[in-house]
């Protein structure tokens, strides 16, 4: 029987590329930039790819991790302004279990001659699904701190 | 809520503010042994039931307890759980996207004339 649960999450992630703004978007607007890059960790093969950068197209990657395990990665584009503004929303699934439903605001600002990405996701994170350890290191850095804390303030 | 959680640290303020009080400490302590009604964490702690209340608000915010009225008693619990699930759902999604984005760099700095012709929508 699963629990069933759901935390929201927002974050946002910042990087400065040294390329103008119209680079930096080509690589997420056509087919072989974003194949690129858009991939899985180490060792993961690609299954199934679609992609249709236009606002109402889907794009989907599907693959397979080391482990063996199943991801599928399922998005339709909302908002598309060239060179400026990408606003996307996807559902990630492990092994056929939707795992999360987010928004994802990918905004394009040229600072000089590069370009300055903010990617921001606002996620719906369902059944306190684990994938595989990899949030382990946060979460007992956190408790850790928590902990002494605690120790020491009491 | 986008602002609060924009900066990843600011979770963990919240919570090491709430817990630099020694009220808040006792009351994250009784909390450590079960839930409690409000009057009980007030009781001996010897204060009024609005300055608990009032200290109640900064542990909520903190996301460490977690408070719901059931008929007329508002029962508090310790709820590290909910931050930590946060906290782990954001390092796991933020450190595919640092992963990426560090590819798309690689990618960038490999194609310095990358076509820069995309679909219109």
């Amino acid at each position: 029987m699963i629990e069933r649960s759901v935390t929201h999450a927002t974050f946002s992630i910042e990087r400065v590329y040294d390329a103008a703004p119209a680079r930096v978007f080509a690589a997420w607007a056509t087919p072989e930039g974003k194949a690129s890059w858009f991939v899985g960790p180490v060792g993961w093969t690609q299954i199934e790819r679609v992609f249709d950068f236009r606002v109402g197209g889907e794009e989907r990657v599907k693959g397979s991790g080391e482990s063996g395990r199943i991801s599928d990665f399922r998005s339709h584009y909302f908002d598309i302004v060239p060179d400026g503004r990408i606003v996307y929303a996807y559902e990630m699934h492990i092994d056929d279990v939707r795992i999360s439903v987010s928004l994802a605001t990918v905004e394009f600002q040229a600072v000089g001659d590069g370009t300055r990405l903010v990617v921001t996701e606002q996620g719906a994170f369902l059944d306190g699904y684990d994938d595989a350890g990899s949030r382990e290191h946060g979460t007992r850095w956190l408790l850790d701190n928590l902990d002494a804390a605690l120790r020491y303030g009491a | 809520m986008v602002k609060h959680m924009l900066n990843q640290s600011v979770p963990l303020d919240r919570m090491f503010h709430a817990l630099a009080d020694p009220a808040r400490r006792g009351m994250v302590e009784r909390l450590s042994r079960g839930p409690a009604s409000v009057s009980e964490l007030a009781r001996p702690l010897g204060m009024s039931l609005p300055a608990v209340v009032q200290h109640l608000h900064v542990l909520q915010a903190s996301g460490l307890v977690r408070s719901e009225k059931i008929g007329r008693v508002r029962t508090c619990r310790l709820e590290p759980k909910a931050l930590r699930t946060a906290e782990s759902w954001i390092s796991a999604r933020r450190s595919q996207w640092e992963r990426r984005l560090d590819r798309l760099g690689e990618y960038l700095a490999r194609h310095p004339e990358a076509p820069t012709q995309r679909s219109r929508t």
